[in-house]
Protein backbone atom coordinates (compact mmCIF):
# COMPACT_ATOMS: atom_id res chain seq x y z
CA UNK A 1 0.00 0.00 0.00
CA UNK A 2 1.49 3.26 -1.04
CA UNK A 3 -0.53 5.78 0.90
CA UNK A 4 1.65 5.45 3.98
CA UNK A 5 4.08 7.44 1.95
CA UNK A 6 1.87 9.30 -0.46
CA UNK A 7 3.99 9.58 -3.52
CA UNK A 8 3.09 11.56 -6.56
CA UNK A 9 5.46 10.18 -9.17
CA UNK A 10 7.56 12.88 -10.70
CA UNK A 11 6.64 13.74 -14.24
CA UNK A 12 10.05 12.68 -15.46
CA UNK A 13 9.84 9.22 -13.91
CA UNK A 14 9.53 6.40 -16.40
CA UNK A 15 6.69 3.92 -16.38
CA UNK A 16 8.83 1.20 -14.84
CA UNK A 17 10.02 3.28 -11.91
CA UNK A 18 6.49 4.53 -11.49
CA UNK A 19 5.20 0.96 -11.34
CA UNK A 20 7.90 0.12 -8.82
CA UNK A 21 6.59 2.78 -6.45
CA UNK A 22 3.31 0.81 -6.17
CA UNK A 23 4.37 -1.88 -3.72
CA UNK A 24 1.41 -4.20 -4.41
CA UNK A 25 2.37 -4.88 -8.03
CA UNK A 26 4.65 -7.78 -7.07
CA UNK A 27 2.00 -9.62 -5.01
CA UNK A 28 -0.62 -9.08 -7.73
CA UNK A 29 1.71 -10.64 -10.30
CA UNK A 30 2.33 -13.62 -8.00
CA UNK A 31 -1.43 -14.03 -7.52
CA UNK A 32 -2.08 -13.89 -11.26
CA UNK A 33 0.74 -16.36 -11.92
CA UNK A 34 -0.72 -18.89 -9.47
CA UNK A 35 -4.22 -18.39 -10.91
CA UNK A 36 -2.87 -18.93 -14.41
CA UNK A 37 -1.10 -22.16 -13.49
CA UNK A 38 -4.13 -23.57 -11.68
CA UNK A 39 -6.54 -22.43 -14.40
CA UNK A 40 -4.49 -24.12 -17.11
CA UNK A 41 -4.04 -27.36 -15.19
CA UNK A 42 -7.62 -27.60 -13.97
CA UNK A 43 -10.62 -26.16 -15.79
CA UNK A 44 -12.70 -26.32 -12.61
CA UNK A 45 -10.44 -23.76 -10.92
CA UNK A 46 -12.01 -20.72 -12.62
CA UNK A 47 -15.61 -21.90 -12.20
CA UNK A 48 -17.66 -19.27 -10.31
CA UNK A 49 -18.47 -21.90 -7.73
CA UNK A 50 -14.79 -22.53 -7.02
CA UNK A 51 -13.89 -18.84 -6.94
CA UNK A 52 -16.66 -18.31 -4.36
CA UNK A 53 -15.19 -21.17 -2.34
CA UNK A 54 -11.73 -19.60 -2.46
CA UNK A 55 -13.09 -16.34 -1.11
CA UNK A 56 -14.87 -18.16 1.69
CA UNK A 57 -11.77 -20.15 2.49
CA UNK A 58 -9.83 -16.91 2.72
CA UNK A 59 -12.12 -15.33 5.33
CA UNK A 60 -10.46 -16.61 8.49
CA UNK A 61 -6.80 -16.27 7.50
CA UNK A 62 -7.55 -13.05 5.64
CA UNK A 63 -9.18 -11.42 8.66
CA UNK A 64 -6.56 -12.69 11.09
CA UNK A 65 -3.94 -11.25 8.75
CA UNK A 66 -5.34 -7.74 9.38
CA UNK A 67 -4.30 -7.98 13.02
CA UNK A 68 -1.05 -9.66 12.05
CA UNK A 69 -0.29 -6.75 9.69
CA UNK A 70 -0.79 -4.18 12.44
CA UNK A 71 1.53 -6.08 14.76
CA UNK A 72 4.20 -6.69 12.12
CA UNK A 73 4.13 -3.02 11.09
CA UNK A 74 5.32 -2.18 14.61
CA UNK A 75 8.24 -4.59 14.03
CA UNK A 76 6.53 -7.24 16.15
CA UNK A 77 5.08 -10.62 15.29
CA UNK A 78 2.01 -12.43 16.56
CA UNK A 79 2.22 -16.19 16.99
CA UNK A 80 -1.03 -16.33 18.97
CA UNK A 81 -3.38 -15.30 16.11
CA UNK A 82 -4.94 -18.73 15.70
CA UNK A 83 -5.00 -19.51 19.41
CA UNK A 84 -6.82 -16.28 20.33
CA UNK A 85 -9.34 -16.85 17.55
CA UNK A 86 -9.95 -20.43 18.72
CA UNK A 87 -10.39 -19.07 22.24
CA UNK A 88 -13.21 -16.95 20.83
CA UNK A 89 -14.96 -19.85 19.10
CA UNK A 90 -14.73 -22.14 22.12
CA UNK A 91 -15.88 -19.58 24.67
CA UNK A 92 -18.79 -18.41 22.52
CA UNK A 93 -19.75 -21.97 21.58
CA UNK A 94 -19.51 -23.24 25.15
CA UNK A 95 -21.63 -20.40 26.56
CA UNK A 96 -24.33 -20.77 23.92
CA UNK A 97 -24.43 -24.52 24.43
CA UNK A 98 -24.88 -23.82 28.16
CA UNK A 99 -27.94 -21.78 27.24
CA UNK A 100 -26.65 -18.21 27.46
CA UNK A 101 -27.81 -15.50 25.09
CA UNK A 102 -25.89 -15.96 21.79
CA UNK A 103 -25.26 -12.28 21.22
CA UNK A 104 -23.93 -11.71 24.74
CA UNK A 105 -21.88 -14.91 24.53
CA UNK A 106 -20.22 -13.76 21.32
CA UNK A 107 -19.65 -10.32 22.76
CA UNK A 108 -18.06 -11.83 25.86
CA UNK A 109 -15.81 -14.01 23.67
CA UNK A 110 -14.71 -10.98 21.63
CA UNK A 111 -13.95 -9.04 24.80
CA UNK A 112 -11.88 -11.97 26.08
CA UNK A 113 -9.89 -12.06 22.82
CA UNK A 114 -9.30 -8.32 23.10
CA UNK A 115 -8.08 -8.81 26.66
CA UNK A 116 -5.67 -11.51 25.47
CA UNK A 117 -4.24 -9.00 23.02
CA UNK A 118 -4.12 -6.40 25.77
CA UNK A 119 -2.13 -8.72 28.04
CA UNK A 120 0.33 -9.53 25.25
CA UNK A 121 0.58 -5.83 24.43
CA UNK A 122 1.24 -4.97 28.08
CA UNK A 123 4.09 -7.47 28.27
CA UNK A 124 5.57 -6.19 25.01
CA UNK A 125 5.19 -2.48 25.67
CA UNK A 126 5.72 -2.17 29.43
CA UNK A 127 8.25 -4.94 30.10
CA UNK A 128 9.97 -4.68 26.71
CA UNK A 129 9.69 -8.44 26.22
CA UNK A 130 10.22 -9.60 22.63
CA UNK A 131 6.85 -9.99 20.84
CA UNK A 132 8.03 -13.33 19.50
CA UNK A 133 8.38 -14.79 23.01
CA UNK A 134 5.28 -13.16 24.46
CA UNK A 135 2.99 -14.42 21.70
CA UNK A 136 4.66 -17.83 21.61
CA UNK A 137 3.98 -18.10 25.35
CA UNK A 138 0.38 -16.95 24.79
CA UNK A 139 0.02 -19.62 22.13
CA UNK A 140 1.25 -22.33 24.50
CA UNK A 141 -0.91 -21.21 27.41
CA UNK A 142 -4.09 -20.79 25.34
CA UNK A 143 -3.66 -24.06 23.47
CA UNK A 144 -3.29 -26.01 26.70
CA UNK A 145 -6.10 -24.13 28.47
CA UNK A 146 -8.51 -24.60 25.58
CA UNK A 147 -7.90 -28.32 25.44
CA UNK A 148 -8.55 -28.48 29.17
CA UNK A 149 -11.78 -26.45 28.93
CA UNK A 150 -13.16 -28.50 26.07
CA UNK A 151 -11.83 -31.79 27.44
CA UNK A 152 -9.79 -32.17 24.32
CA UNK A 153 -12.64 -32.56 21.89
CA UNK A 154 -14.41 -30.45 19.30
CA UNK A 155 -18.11 -29.76 19.73
CA UNK A 156 -20.81 -28.55 17.37
CA UNK A 157 -22.21 -25.03 17.73
CA UNK A 158 -25.71 -24.87 16.29
CA UNK A 159 -26.96 -21.35 16.69
CA UNK A 160 -28.41 -19.02 14.10
CA UNK A 161 -26.65 -15.94 15.47
CA UNK A 162 -23.24 -17.54 15.80
CA UNK A 163 -23.65 -19.03 12.33
CA UNK A 164 -25.03 -15.79 10.86
CA UNK A 165 -21.96 -14.85 8.86
CA UNK A 166 -22.22 -18.15 6.96
CA UNK A 167 -25.50 -17.06 5.33
CA UNK A 168 -25.19 -16.57 1.60
CA UNK A 169 -26.28 -14.09 -1.03
CA UNK A 170 -25.81 -14.08 -4.78
CA UNK A 171 -23.87 -11.65 -6.92
CA UNK A 172 -24.46 -12.81 -10.50
CA UNK A 173 -23.26 -16.38 -10.63
CA UNK A 174 -21.19 -15.96 -7.46
CA UNK A 175 -22.46 -17.14 -4.13
CA UNK A 176 -20.94 -15.09 -1.35
CA UNK A 177 -21.35 -15.27 2.40
CA UNK A 178 -21.79 -12.37 4.79
CA UNK A 179 -18.44 -13.48 6.19
CA UNK A 180 -16.75 -12.46 2.93
CA UNK A 181 -18.48 -9.11 3.13
CA UNK A 182 -17.47 -8.69 6.78
CA UNK A 183 -13.84 -9.46 5.93
CA UNK A 184 -13.81 -6.85 3.16
CA UNK A 185 -15.46 -4.27 5.42
CA UNK A 186 -12.87 -4.93 8.12
CA UNK A 187 -10.12 -4.47 5.55
CA UNK A 188 -11.65 -1.18 4.46
CA UNK A 189 -11.97 0.09 8.03
CA UNK A 190 -8.46 -1.00 9.02
CA UNK A 191 -7.07 0.46 5.81
CA UNK A 192 -8.64 3.80 6.61
CA UNK A 193 -7.28 3.71 10.14
CA UNK A 194 -3.79 2.83 8.95
CA UNK A 195 -3.54 5.19 5.99
CA UNK A 196 -5.79 8.11 6.64
CA UNK A 197 -5.44 8.79 10.35
CA UNK A 198 -2.81 10.01 12.74
CA UNK A 199 -3.08 6.74 14.66
CA UNK A 200 -2.06 4.75 11.61
CA UNK A 201 0.70 7.12 10.68
CA UNK A 202 2.13 6.63 14.16
CA UNK A 203 2.03 2.84 13.75
CA UNK A 204 4.32 3.25 10.74
CA UNK A 205 6.58 5.71 12.55
CA UNK A 206 6.97 3.42 15.56
CA UNK A 207 7.83 0.44 13.38
CA UNK A 208 10.19 2.54 11.33
CA UNK A 209 12.13 4.40 14.01
CA UNK A 210 10.74 4.09 17.56
CA UNK A 211 13.32 6.52 18.93
CA UNK A 212 12.33 9.23 16.44
CA UNK A 213 8.67 8.55 17.26
CA UNK A 214 9.38 9.00 20.96
CA UNK A 215 11.36 12.20 20.38
CA UNK A 216 8.51 13.85 18.47
CA UNK A 217 6.21 13.06 21.38
CA UNK A 218 4.33 9.99 20.16
CA UNK A 219 3.38 7.88 23.22
CA UNK A 220 5.12 4.79 21.86
CA UNK A 221 4.26 2.37 24.67
CA UNK A 222 0.60 3.30 24.78
CA UNK A 223 0.41 3.01 21.01
CA UNK A 224 1.93 -0.48 21.02
CA UNK A 225 -0.56 -1.54 23.67
CA UNK A 226 -3.41 -0.27 21.50
CA UNK A 227 -2.07 -2.14 18.47
CA UNK A 228 -2.03 -5.48 20.29
CA UNK A 229 -5.45 -4.89 21.83
CA UNK A 230 -6.92 -3.96 18.44
CA UNK A 231 -5.34 -7.07 16.95
CA UNK A 232 -6.99 -9.14 19.71
CA UNK A 233 -10.34 -7.52 18.91
CA UNK A 234 -9.92 -8.44 15.25
CA UNK A 235 -9.08 -12.05 16.16
CA UNK A 236 -12.24 -12.09 18.31
CA UNK A 237 -14.40 -10.90 15.41
CA UNK A 238 -12.67 -13.52 13.27
CA UNK A 239 -13.92 -16.15 15.74
CA UNK A 240 -17.47 -15.16 14.82
CA UNK A 241 -16.64 -15.39 11.12
CA UNK A 242 -15.01 -18.78 11.72
CA UNK A 243 -18.19 -20.12 13.38
CA UNK A 244 -20.11 -18.94 10.32
CA UNK A 245 -17.74 -20.91 8.11
CA UNK A 246 -17.80 -24.12 10.16
CA UNK A 247 -20.35 -24.49 12.98
CA UNK A 248 -17.89 -26.30 15.15
CA UNK A 249 -15.65 -25.23 18.03
CA UNK A 250 -12.41 -27.17 17.89
CA UNK A 251 -9.45 -26.61 20.23
CA UNK A 252 -7.21 -28.13 17.58
CA UNK A 253 -8.42 -25.88 14.76
CA UNK A 254 -6.39 -23.21 12.95
CA UNK A 255 -3.06 -24.96 13.47
CA UNK A 256 -1.70 -23.33 10.31
CA UNK A 257 -3.06 -19.85 11.09
CA UNK A 258 0.35 -18.55 12.17
CA UNK A 259 2.08 -19.77 9.05
CA UNK A 260 -0.74 -18.67 6.76
CA UNK A 261 -1.31 -15.22 8.26
CA UNK A 262 2.39 -14.39 8.42
CA UNK A 263 2.78 -15.65 4.85
CA UNK A 264 -0.11 -13.46 3.71
CA UNK A 265 1.41 -10.39 5.36
CA UNK A 266 4.94 -10.98 4.13
CA UNK A 267 4.01 -12.00 0.57
CA UNK A 268 1.85 -8.89 0.55
CA UNK A 269 5.01 -6.82 0.87
CA UNK A 270 4.96 -5.86 4.56
CA UNK A 271 8.43 -5.93 6.05
CA UNK A 272 9.09 -8.10 9.11
CA UNK A 273 11.43 -5.29 10.23
CA UNK A 274 8.43 -3.00 10.65
CA UNK A 275 7.29 0.33 9.28
CA UNK A 276 6.77 -0.70 5.68
CA UNK A 277 3.89 -2.30 3.85
CA UNK A 278 0.15 -2.29 4.33
CA UNK A 279 -3.22 -3.93 4.06
CA UNK A 280 -3.80 -3.95 0.31
CA UNK A 281 -0.76 -6.20 0.03
CA UNK A 282 -1.98 -8.36 2.89
CA UNK A 283 -5.38 -8.92 1.28
CA UNK A 284 -3.66 -9.99 -1.92
CA UNK A 285 -1.27 -12.13 0.14
CA UNK A 286 -4.22 -13.82 1.87
CA UNK A 287 -5.78 -14.49 -1.54
CA UNK A 288 -2.48 -16.00 -2.70
CA UNK A 289 -2.50 -18.35 0.27
CA UNK A 290 -6.18 -19.19 -0.38
CA UNK A 291 -5.62 -19.78 -4.10
CA UNK A 292 -2.57 -21.90 -3.39
CA UNK A 293 -4.33 -24.17 -0.92
CA UNK A 294 -7.44 -24.41 -3.10
CA UNK A 295 -5.50 -25.10 -6.29
CA UNK A 296 -3.38 -27.77 -4.65
CA UNK A 297 -6.48 -29.37 -3.13
CA UNK A 298 -8.17 -29.44 -6.53
CA UNK A 299 -5.04 -31.11 -7.88
CA UNK A 300 -5.48 -33.74 -5.19
CA UNK A 301 -2.33 -32.80 -3.30
CA UNK A 302 -2.01 -33.68 0.37
CA UNK A 303 -2.46 -30.74 2.84
CA UNK A 304 1.00 -31.47 4.25
CA UNK A 305 2.46 -30.59 0.86
CA UNK A 306 0.41 -27.38 0.97
CA UNK A 307 2.08 -26.45 4.26
CA UNK A 308 5.41 -27.23 2.69
CA UNK A 309 4.77 -24.97 -0.29
CA UNK A 310 3.46 -22.19 1.98
CA UNK A 311 6.59 -22.53 4.09
CA UNK A 312 8.81 -22.14 1.05
CA UNK A 313 6.77 -19.15 -0.08
CA UNK A 314 7.11 -17.30 3.22
CA UNK A 315 10.87 -17.91 3.32
CA UNK A 316 11.23 -16.63 -0.23
CA UNK A 317 9.22 -13.53 0.62
CA UNK A 318 11.30 -12.83 3.73
CA UNK A 319 14.53 -13.36 1.79
CA UNK A 320 13.30 -10.85 -0.75
CA UNK A 321 12.52 -8.37 2.04
CA UNK A 322 15.95 -8.89 3.59
CA UNK A 323 17.70 -8.35 0.26
CA UNK A 324 15.83 -5.15 -0.51
CA UNK A 325 16.58 -3.97 3.03
CA UNK A 326 20.29 -4.52 2.46
CA UNK A 327 20.10 -2.35 -0.63
CA UNK A 328 18.64 0.54 1.33
CA UNK B 1 0.60 33.90 7.38
CA UNK B 2 4.00 32.36 7.15
CA UNK B 3 4.32 28.62 7.37
CA UNK B 4 7.16 29.07 9.79
CA UNK B 5 6.01 30.08 13.21
CA UNK B 6 6.31 33.83 13.45
CA UNK B 7 9.46 34.62 15.40
CA UNK B 8 8.33 36.94 18.10
CA UNK B 9 9.43 40.52 17.60
CA UNK B 10 12.73 41.55 16.15
CA UNK B 11 12.34 44.96 17.73
CA UNK B 12 14.51 45.18 20.85
CA UNK B 13 18.11 44.40 19.89
CA UNK B 14 19.16 42.75 23.18
CA UNK B 15 16.09 41.05 24.49
CA UNK B 16 16.74 37.74 26.21
CA UNK B 17 14.48 35.05 24.80
CA UNK B 18 15.72 32.43 27.22
CA UNK B 19 17.49 33.04 30.47
CA UNK B 20 18.76 30.74 33.19
CA UNK B 21 20.10 31.83 36.58
CA UNK B 22 22.18 29.85 39.03
CA UNK B 23 21.36 26.44 37.59
CA UNK B 24 22.69 23.61 39.79
CA UNK B 25 22.41 19.94 38.90
CA UNK B 26 24.22 17.11 40.66
CA UNK B 27 24.31 13.42 39.92
CA UNK B 28 25.22 11.84 43.22
CA UNK B 29 28.37 13.71 44.19
CA UNK B 30 29.17 14.67 40.59
CA UNK B 31 28.23 18.32 40.20
CA UNK B 32 27.35 18.53 36.52
CA UNK B 33 26.19 22.16 36.70
CA UNK B 34 27.54 24.40 39.40
CA UNK B 35 25.44 27.57 39.33
CA UNK B 36 25.28 28.38 35.64
CA UNK B 37 23.90 31.63 34.25
CA UNK B 38 22.85 31.58 30.64
CA UNK B 39 21.09 33.90 28.27
CA UNK B 40 20.02 33.57 24.68
CA UNK B 41 19.31 36.82 22.88
CA UNK B 42 16.68 37.38 20.25
CA UNK B 43 17.84 36.61 16.74
CA UNK B 44 21.25 35.19 17.56
CA UNK B 45 23.10 31.94 17.08
CA UNK B 46 24.70 31.13 20.41
CA UNK B 47 27.32 28.39 20.26
CA UNK B 48 27.90 26.36 23.41
CA UNK B 49 31.38 24.86 23.63
CA UNK B 50 33.35 23.04 26.29
CA UNK B 51 35.46 19.99 26.92
CA UNK B 52 33.90 16.56 27.38
CA UNK B 53 32.09 16.47 30.69
CA UNK B 54 31.97 20.26 31.00
CA UNK B 55 28.21 20.10 31.38
CA UNK B 56 26.97 21.20 27.95
CA UNK B 57 24.45 18.40 27.50
CA UNK B 58 23.18 18.69 31.05
CA UNK B 59 22.67 22.44 30.64
CA UNK B 60 20.78 21.92 27.40
CA UNK B 61 18.66 19.22 28.99
CA UNK B 62 17.58 21.57 31.75
CA UNK B 63 16.58 24.09 29.08
CA UNK B 64 14.53 21.52 27.12
CA UNK B 65 12.86 20.01 30.16
CA UNK B 66 14.64 16.67 29.83
CA UNK B 67 16.35 17.26 33.19
CA UNK B 68 14.90 19.16 36.13
CA UNK B 69 17.61 21.24 37.85
CA UNK B 70 18.22 20.97 41.61
CA UNK B 71 18.03 24.73 41.92
CA UNK B 72 18.09 27.87 39.83
CA UNK B 73 15.46 29.45 37.64
CA UNK B 74 14.66 29.50 33.96
CA UNK B 75 12.90 32.39 32.28
CA UNK B 76 11.29 32.23 28.88
CA UNK B 77 10.65 35.72 27.51
CA UNK B 78 11.21 37.01 31.01
CA UNK B 79 8.63 34.70 32.52
CA UNK B 80 9.66 31.96 34.98
CA UNK B 81 8.99 28.46 33.64
CA UNK B 82 9.24 25.01 35.24
CA UNK B 83 9.40 22.37 32.54
CA UNK B 84 8.21 18.97 33.71
CA UNK B 85 9.38 17.22 30.57
CA UNK B 86 10.47 17.72 26.96
CA UNK B 87 6.86 17.91 25.76
CA UNK B 88 6.29 20.75 28.19
CA UNK B 89 9.16 22.74 26.69
CA UNK B 90 7.90 21.98 23.20
CA UNK B 91 4.46 23.29 24.02
CA UNK B 92 6.16 26.50 25.09
CA UNK B 93 7.84 26.87 21.70
CA UNK B 94 11.27 25.29 22.28
CA UNK B 95 12.28 22.70 19.68
CA UNK B 96 15.33 20.43 19.83
CA UNK B 97 17.35 18.80 17.07
CA UNK B 98 19.43 15.77 18.01
CA UNK B 99 22.71 14.50 16.70
CA UNK B 100 21.38 11.22 15.38
CA UNK B 101 18.91 11.53 12.59
CA UNK B 102 15.55 11.57 14.32
CA UNK B 103 13.51 10.80 11.22
CA UNK B 104 11.40 7.88 10.05
CA UNK B 105 13.20 6.82 6.85
CA UNK B 106 10.31 4.98 5.19
CA UNK B 107 7.98 7.96 5.50
CA UNK B 108 8.03 10.85 3.07
CA UNK B 109 9.18 14.39 3.81
CA UNK B 110 5.80 15.90 4.78
CA UNK B 111 5.07 12.93 7.07
CA UNK B 112 8.38 13.45 8.81
CA UNK B 113 7.96 17.19 9.03
CA UNK B 114 4.57 16.82 10.68
CA UNK B 115 5.37 13.64 12.63
CA UNK B 116 3.49 13.73 15.92
CA UNK B 117 1.72 16.96 14.86
CA UNK B 118 -0.17 15.82 11.79
CA UNK B 119 -2.80 18.16 10.42
CA UNK B 120 -6.38 16.92 10.25
CA UNK B 121 -8.93 17.73 7.59
CA UNK B 122 -11.31 20.58 8.31
CA UNK B 123 -14.86 19.84 9.41
CA UNK B 124 -16.38 16.51 10.36
CA UNK B 125 -13.83 14.53 8.32
CA UNK B 126 -11.18 15.75 10.68
CA UNK B 127 -13.01 16.04 13.98
CA UNK B 128 -15.09 12.87 13.74
CA UNK B 129 -13.21 10.66 11.27
CA UNK B 130 -9.75 11.88 12.33
CA UNK B 131 -8.75 12.13 8.69
CA UNK B 132 -5.26 13.40 7.87
CA UNK B 133 -5.05 16.42 5.62
CA UNK B 134 -2.23 15.03 3.46
CA UNK B 135 -2.66 17.68 0.83
CA UNK B 136 -2.23 20.57 3.24
CA UNK B 137 0.75 18.91 4.95
CA UNK B 138 2.37 18.45 1.58
CA UNK B 139 1.72 22.04 0.52
CA UNK B 140 2.94 23.45 3.81
CA UNK B 141 6.03 21.24 3.77
CA UNK B 142 6.80 22.49 0.28
CA UNK B 143 6.34 26.08 1.33
CA UNK B 144 8.46 25.67 4.45
CA UNK B 145 11.30 24.12 2.48
CA UNK B 146 11.09 26.94 -0.06
CA UNK B 147 11.13 29.58 2.68
CA UNK B 148 14.12 27.90 4.27
CA UNK B 149 15.74 27.73 0.82
CA UNK B 150 16.51 24.08 1.46
CA UNK B 151 16.77 22.15 -1.77
CA UNK B 152 15.29 18.67 -1.88
CA UNK B 153 14.76 16.37 -4.87
CA UNK B 154 10.98 16.14 -4.41
CA UNK B 155 8.75 16.81 -1.47
CA UNK B 156 7.20 13.36 -1.99
CA UNK B 157 10.52 11.54 -1.60
CA UNK B 158 10.87 9.05 1.15
CA UNK B 159 13.45 10.30 3.58
CA UNK B 160 15.56 7.17 3.07
CA UNK B 161 16.20 8.31 -0.49
CA UNK B 162 17.80 11.56 0.71
CA UNK B 163 21.43 12.17 1.56
CA UNK B 164 22.47 12.39 5.22
CA UNK B 165 22.62 16.18 5.01
CA UNK B 166 19.17 16.39 3.47
CA UNK B 167 17.78 14.07 6.15
CA UNK B 168 19.18 16.19 8.92
CA UNK B 169 17.85 19.17 6.98
CA UNK B 170 14.37 17.67 7.34
CA UNK B 171 14.88 17.31 11.11
CA UNK B 172 16.15 20.88 11.40
CA UNK B 173 13.29 22.18 9.25
CA UNK B 174 10.82 20.36 11.49
CA UNK B 175 12.22 22.19 14.49
CA UNK B 176 12.19 25.51 12.65
CA UNK B 177 8.60 25.09 11.49
CA UNK B 178 7.25 24.40 14.96
CA UNK B 179 9.54 26.44 17.21
CA UNK B 180 7.84 29.64 18.26
CA UNK B 181 10.66 30.80 20.58
CA UNK B 182 13.95 29.07 19.84
CA UNK B 183 15.67 26.00 18.46
CA UNK B 184 18.28 24.01 20.33
CA UNK B 185 20.67 21.80 18.38
CA UNK B 186 22.92 19.27 20.07
CA UNK B 187 25.76 18.51 17.64
CA UNK B 188 23.44 18.44 14.62
CA UNK B 189 26.25 17.82 12.14
CA UNK B 190 28.33 15.33 14.11
CA UNK B 191 27.15 12.42 11.96
CA UNK B 192 27.65 14.24 8.65
CA UNK B 193 30.41 14.65 6.08
CA UNK B 194 31.95 18.00 5.21
CA UNK B 195 29.70 18.92 2.28
CA UNK B 196 26.58 17.74 4.05
CA UNK B 197 27.56 19.73 7.13
CA UNK B 198 27.74 22.79 4.90
CA UNK B 199 24.12 22.32 3.78
CA UNK B 200 22.89 22.06 7.35
CA UNK B 201 24.93 25.06 8.55
CA UNK B 202 23.47 27.12 5.73
CA UNK B 203 20.02 26.08 6.88
CA UNK B 204 20.78 27.08 10.48
CA UNK B 205 21.89 30.50 9.24
CA UNK B 206 18.67 30.91 7.29
CA UNK B 207 16.67 30.09 10.39
CA UNK B 208 18.56 32.71 12.40
CA UNK B 209 18.14 35.27 9.63
CA UNK B 210 14.42 34.71 9.77
CA UNK B 211 14.59 35.81 13.40
CA UNK B 212 14.49 32.55 15.31
CA UNK B 213 17.31 32.29 17.86
CA UNK B 214 19.40 29.13 17.87
CA UNK B 215 21.47 27.42 20.56
CA UNK B 216 24.12 25.32 18.86
CA UNK B 217 26.27 22.81 20.70
CA UNK B 218 29.28 21.89 18.64
CA UNK B 219 32.76 20.47 18.94
CA UNK B 220 33.76 21.84 15.61
CA UNK B 221 35.54 25.16 16.17
CA UNK B 222 35.66 26.26 12.51
CA UNK B 223 31.89 25.70 12.30
CA UNK B 224 31.34 27.59 15.53
CA UNK B 225 33.39 30.55 14.32
CA UNK B 226 31.70 30.42 10.95
CA UNK B 227 28.21 30.55 12.39
CA UNK B 228 27.98 31.89 15.92
CA UNK B 229 27.14 35.42 17.01
CA UNK B 230 28.38 34.65 20.51
CA UNK B 231 30.23 31.73 22.04
CA UNK B 232 29.27 30.38 25.46
CA UNK B 233 32.27 28.55 26.94
CA UNK B 234 31.76 25.97 29.68
CA UNK B 235 34.33 24.48 31.95
CA UNK B 236 33.84 22.07 34.88
CA UNK B 237 30.13 22.70 35.20
CA UNK B 238 30.51 26.48 35.17
CA UNK B 239 30.22 29.25 32.66
CA UNK B 240 33.84 30.13 31.93
CA UNK B 241 33.13 33.00 29.54
CA UNK B 242 30.89 34.29 26.79
CA UNK B 243 32.93 35.76 23.92
CA UNK B 244 32.41 37.11 20.45
CA UNK B 245 34.05 35.35 17.52
CA UNK B 246 35.01 38.82 16.28
CA UNK B 247 37.08 39.68 19.34
CA UNK B 248 38.50 36.25 20.14
CA UNK B 249 40.40 33.68 18.12
CA UNK B 250 39.91 29.93 18.11
CA UNK B 251 43.07 29.61 20.16
CA UNK B 252 41.62 32.00 22.77
CA UNK B 253 38.44 29.96 23.04
CA UNK B 254 40.31 26.68 23.35
CA UNK B 255 42.53 28.22 26.02
CA UNK B 256 39.49 29.29 28.06
CA UNK B 257 37.85 25.89 27.53
CA UNK B 258 40.85 24.02 28.85
CA UNK B 259 41.55 26.44 31.68
CA UNK B 260 44.88 27.60 30.28
CA UNK B 261 43.56 31.15 30.41
CA UNK B 262 41.19 32.67 32.96
CA UNK B 263 38.59 34.69 31.16
CA UNK B 264 36.83 37.76 32.48
CA UNK B 265 34.09 37.87 29.90
CA UNK B 266 31.62 35.84 32.01
N1 LIG C 1 22.70 10.96 33.88
C1 LIG C 1 23.89 11.17 34.48
N2 LIG C 1 24.24 10.45 35.56
C2 LIG C 1 25.42 10.68 36.19
N3 LIG C 1 26.30 11.58 35.81
C3 LIG C 1 26.02 12.35 34.74
C4 LIG C 1 24.80 12.18 34.02
N4 LIG C 1 24.78 13.07 32.99
C5 LIG C 1 25.94 13.75 33.08
N5 LIG C 1 26.67 13.32 34.12
C6 LIG C 1 27.96 13.86 34.53
O1 LIG C 1 27.86 15.26 34.53
C7 LIG C 1 29.01 15.86 33.99
C8 LIG C 1 28.63 16.73 32.80
O2 LIG C 1 28.21 15.88 31.72
P1 LIG C 1 27.62 16.42 30.33
O3 LIG C 1 26.59 17.45 30.63
O4 LIG C 1 27.21 15.26 29.52
O5 LIG C 1 28.89 17.13 29.69
P2 LIG C 1 29.20 17.45 28.15
O6 LIG C 1 27.93 17.35 27.38
O7 LIG C 1 29.76 18.83 28.18
O8 LIG C 1 30.22 16.47 27.70
C9 LIG C 1 29.95 14.71 33.62
O9 LIG C 1 30.86 14.54 34.68
C10 LIG C 1 29.04 13.53 33.51
O10 LIG C 1 29.73 12.36 33.83
MG1 LIG D 1 27.45 16.02 25.65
Amino acid sequence: MSSATPSAPEASAGLLSRVKTIPSVGPVLVLLAFCLVFAVTNPRFLAPHNLSIILQQTIVVGTLAIGQTLVILTAGIDLAVGAICVLGTIVAGKLVNLGYDPMLSMLFAVVLCTLSGLVAGTLVSRLDLPPFIVTLGTLGILTAALRLISQGGAFPVQDSFLGLTGNTFRVGSFVLTYGVLAMLLLYAAAWYLLNETRWGRHVYAIGNNPEAARLVGIPVRRHLLQVYALAGLIYGITAWLALGRIPNADPNALQTANLDSITAVVIGGTSLFGGRGGLVGTLIGALIVGVLRNGLTLAGIDPLWQDLVTGILVILAVAFDQLSRRRR
Amino acid sequence: MSVLAAPEAKAAPVRNVLEARGIVKSYGHVVALDGVDFELRAGEILAVVGDNGAGKSTLIKTLTGAVVPDSGEILLDGEPVHFKGPLDARHRGIETVYQDLAVAPALDIPSNLFLGRELLSPGLLGSLFRRLDKRRMRDEAERAMAELKFRLPSIASRVENLSGGQRQGVAVARAAVFARKLVIMDEPTAALGVRETGQVLELIRTIRDRGLPVVLISHNMPNVFDLADRIFIMRLGRRAAVVSPKSHSMADVVAIMTGAVKADGG
